[in-house]
């Protein structure tokens, strides 16, 4: 790989790495299932791929466990790459593995991941508890998440930092008539280290460059803090069916707050579910981001990472799935296989696309389409 | 947040629970009533599988990251 490669890195890092942590219903352990998953991601010159196994199983009447086995294969030619560097592939794999204790009314869950890939390796601790009140009506959820990631640099043996992160959740899930549950759920995230991507570079004015313009490393903040708050809630429609409507607001204190919206809708049509959703996502940027410095070292902090900037985007999701085995089969009491599609339309609004030929800071603002897919198949026992 | 108010944050939210936890409230949607409430179509995590990729797909390509309702959250890679 080349040494001065921009790549997702760790931001395909540690996203999966507690998904065995996931908190259910409090007084019912979740059900053992087995789920086999293919995932393909295709947009803005990135591709990704790979397959993911999540296993449950109970132990007794009171303890369950959970193992999770992830890769994602990437092949990137991003416009980040096209403009600084060269495309390149990579593979990222992640095993984490959770258990869960019922107790009365109580869960208690504890799990534990790590993710790895050539230049960044991530380790996460997550705990959580979930408490049934007021006769089953009430859910309450708490959970805290411990980090610990390691940055390195390929090329460059003598680069290493770290990211240490702490979570902190706080979640409740209401029963407010026999076809309406709302949730309520708030979280806070703290980083500490090495936050930028050690690939990636911001761009100046430079009239002494044939472009117009030089490139020079990001420099971040070493400490992020985030809130996040989000409502949902599911009606149960009279003909069997089923609506869902979310909205998160974040915040953090890098500047960035964020609205996201979506709205669903679930039909079940004999052995079949059908799925349709809408998702819409808005941004504002990172108060030190900006597409084109006026000079070099103009700030202390410096980003250009399309991520951090003021963007919007729209998802529109058709899935299927299929149950069979109803009646069961051996020691397989049902199965079911799905499929996914995502189109996600990402439009920003001071993201420039270096790849025209346009004036300094005049070329056109950069979108991009991404196509996601998920198959897989579960089955329950 | 400061190290110490996020412990009292704990401190006070596990006490919230344990008192919550003792009250005896006639609830009024009954545990006989809550078919429809069972039924998977109702599941804010139906496929717990499904909704960790999607979430990781987003939280990859957004500034903005947590309260997805699991114990995700937090890439914190930026």
């Amino acid at each position: 790989m080349a040494v001065t490669e921009p790549k997702l890195l760790c931001r395909l890092a540690t996203g999966l790495l507690t998904l065995v942590a996931g908190v259910s219903l409090a007084g019912v352990l979740p059900e053992d299932r087995l789920d086999a998953l293919y995932h393909y991601y295709n947009g803005g010159g990135v591709e990704i791929d790979g397959p993911s196994i999540l296993a449950r199983k109970s132990i007794g009447q009171h303890v369950s466990v959970s193992g999770n086995y992830y890769v994602d294969t990437v092949s990137s030619a991003s416009i980040d790459v096209l403009t600084t560097a060269s495309p390149y592939e990579e593979e990222r794999t992640e095993h984490s593995f959770g258990v869960d204790f019922l107790r009365g009314d109580t869960i208690m869950s504890l799990a534990v991941g790590e993710s790895d890939e050539d230049d960044y390796q991530a380790e996460t601790i997550n705990v959580g508890i979930a408490q049934e009140i007021f006769g089953g009506l009430t859910t309450v959820t708490m959970g805290y998440g411990v980090g610990d990631d390691t940055v390195r640099r390929n090329g460059d043996p003598d680069f290493e930092d770290y990211v240490e992160r702490q979570a902190y959740r706080l979640g409740i899930s209401q029963i407010l008539t026999r076809s309406l549950i709302v949730s309520l759920n708030y979280e806070v995230i703290s980083d500490e280290g090495f936050l930028n991507n050690p690939y990636r570079s911001v761009r100046y004015r430079d009239p002494n460059s044939g472009t117009g313009y030089s490139f020079q490393p990001e420099v971040y903040p070493r400490t992020r803090t985030s809130n996040a708050v989000a409502i949902r809630g599911r009606y149960f429609l009279p003909y069997r069916a089923a609506v869902h409507l979310g909205y998160r607001y974040f915040t953090d204190d890098w500047d960035i707050a964020a609205h996201t919206g979506e709205v669903g809708y679930t039909h079940p049509l004999g052995a079949f579910n059908l799925d349709l959703q809408y998702r819409y996502y808005t941004q504002t940027k990172a108060d030190f981001y900006s597409d084109l410095y006026p000079y070099q070292d103009a700030q202390n902090f410096l980003a250009r990472d399309k991520e951090l900037s003021t963007f919007q985007s729209h998802t529109i999701r058709f899935g299927v799935s299929y149950d069979f085995l109803e009646n069961g089969w051996t020691f397989l009491e049902r199965g079911a296989i799905s499929a996914f599609y995502d189109h996600i339309m990402f439009n920003y609004d001071d993201f420039r696309d270096l790849t025209s030929d346009e004036l300094v800071g005049q070329e056109p603002l950069y979108s991009f389409d991404a196509d996601v897919i998920q198959l897989f198949i579960s089955f329950w026992f | 947040m400061q190290a110490a108010t996020r412990h009292w944050l704990v401190v006070v939210a596990v006490g919230v629970l344990v008192t919550l936890g003792g009250c005896a409230i006639e609830p009024w949607v009954k545990p006989y009533e809550r078919d429809r409430l069972a039924d998977p179509i109702m599941s804010f995590d139906r496929d717990p599988i499904s909704n960790a990729y999607i979430h990781h797909v987003y939280e990859a390509r957004e500034g903005a990251r947590g309260a997805s309702g699991s114990a995700g959250g937090g890439c914190g890679c930026n």
